[in-house]
């Protein structure tokens, strides 16, 4: 959904666990379309970032708006938020289709049956719609996991490491549903360790180390073995 | 698209909730169970000598719902926390008081599902004569476990994230669930005694105003719970 604001903006933003700051003042501008790849060690404060911005954690300092408004404060704007995180956020009792209804009816999404039915087949999974989530592998799980956070069509999509577990024909189908998202003006914040699967689909690309971005570039003629050679000297220094 | 509103939402939350119960039966089946064995070790440890049955029913009645509703309640929120899926719900765009309303309808038709059974199983084996009192014990019983729900409800999301989770409920609410329950024994007492219902009106009122208070206090407090 096209805004004159920027999707997301996010503004000194520090956010502390005790006296560790695991986010330590990101400033940060996405505009709609916008498709940023995060990279970082493990413990470099991606996924707080995240759950910064998806509302979920409130930030010790620095403001972060969502088209403008507050996702934690405001109904409407977490209404075109997305969220795919580490945990596959489903019910193992529920059927595959039951858990995407029921989040797409959480959204108030006016068809939740045809948006689940949708969402699955856009993720290659309609063919195991009534198996029950405990019944799935990982891999299909996150598949699941994904066309929930997806059914409602959301223009912001934040991404924690979205391809583990996937085969090859799931992460396929992840990256076609990112440029399907992209093409309809979609802001992504794409957490991932591998290089080449960010720089596919990524416009930007961003290095965080000790919960600051250290490095933020244009994805457009980036050579990925360059970019590759130089996160490794970032991340492992010699 | 227009979000689900607050007695929308909270529906939507209470029967995801009670579909998962339906599937997997898991804590409705041990509370039942233990309501029943509970009961049982009850009238056989018991000198009727001493104390009449009608006399000790009440009691044994609410020992009994009031253990056997914190299994049900600990599951509550239990089921939100593996994989996480409280976090889908909380950036959803519905009110986290909806959250709350529906977690606690779910947990009052399991308590009346649950009462349905131990009710029936405490006159059998007290051989209680209250058939004409059945509905008098039933509305009690409603008002009492209406308090037990909002209050075990907002404790249970209080205590899920931490280590002691099962020792933490029962020490947060059973202090708050006194005064529910010293009203709910007395007025049930007074009915299975064969007194007039007019004389349990004072608890029954008493047990109203506790509901309107915990529901209410509850449901403002719930959002302050989930701050990470």
């Amino acid at each position: 959904m096209p805004s004159a604001s920027p999707a997301v903006e996010l503004q000194g933003v520090v956010r502390a666990f005790g006296r560790r700051r695991a986010v330590d003042g990101v400033d940060l501008t996405l505009a709609p379309g916008d498709c940023l790849a995060l990279f970082g060690p493990n413990g470099a404060g991606k996924t707080t970032l995240l759950r910064v911005i998806a509302g979920l954690l409130r930030p010790t300092k620095g403001s972060v708006r969502v088209e403008g408004k507050s996702a934690r404060d405001d109904a409407d704007v977490r209404q075109h938020v997305g969220l795919i995180s580490h945990q596959s956020m489903l019910y193992r009792a529920l059927t595959a289709a039951e858990n995407v209804e029921f989040a797409a009816k959480l959204y108030g999404v006016s068809d939740p049956a045809a948006a689940a039915r949708r969402a699955l087949e856009r993720m290659r999974i309609l063919d195991r719609r009534d198996t029950p989530v405990r019944a799935l592998s990982r891999g299909l799980q996150q598949r699941v996991s994904i066309a929930r956070a997806i059914v409602h069509e959301p223009s912001v999509v934040l991404l924690d490491e979205p391809y583990t577990g996937l085969d090859a024909a799931g992460g396929a189908a992840l990256t076609d549903m990112l440029r399907l998202l992209r093409h309809a003006q979609a802001a992504l914040v794409l957490v991932t360790h591998n290089i080449d699967e960010g720089l596919e689909v990524a416009t930007r690309a961003a290095v965080m180390l000790a919960g600051k971005i250290v490095r933020l570039d244009d994805c457009a003629g980036v050579d990925r073995v360059e970019y590759q050679s130089m996160y490794r000297t970032m991340v492992v220094p010699a | 698209m227009t979000p689900p509103g607050t007695l929308r939402a909270a529906w939507l939350v209470a029967r995801k909730d009670l579909t998962i119960e339906f599937r997997t039966r898991t804590a409705f089946l041990s509370a039942v169970v233990f309501a029943v064995l509970a009961l049982a070790i009850f009238y056989f440890t018991w000198d009727e000598s001493i104390v009449t049955a009608a006399d000790r029913a009440p009691g044994v009645l609410w020992v009994v719902l009031t253990f056997s509703a914190l299994l049900g309640l600990q599951r509550s929120f239990g089921i939100e926390e593996h994989d996480r899926a409280i976090d889908a719900l909380l950036i959803s765009p519905i009110s986290r008081e909806s959250i709350y309303l529906g977690k606690a309808i779910g947990n009052l038709v399991f308590l009346c599902a649950l009462q349905a059974v131990a009710l029936p199983a405490l006159i059998v084996f007290y051989n209680l004569h209250i058939a004409s009192a059945i509905l008098a014990v039933s509305g009690i019983l409603f008002l009492a476990v209406l308090g037990i729900v909002a209050i075990g409800t907002l404790f249970s999301a209080m205590a899920v994230n931490t280590r002691l989770a099962e020792l933490l409920l029962p020490m947060l609410s059973l202090p708050f669930f006194v005064p529910l329950l010293m009203c709910a024994a007395a007025a049930t007492s007074r009915i299975i005694s064969g007194a007039p219902a007019s004389s349990a009106r004072p608890y029954l009122n008493l047990l109203v105003a506790f509901d309107v208070v915990f529901v209410v206090a509850c449901t403002l407090a719930f959002p302050y719970t989930l701050e990470e």
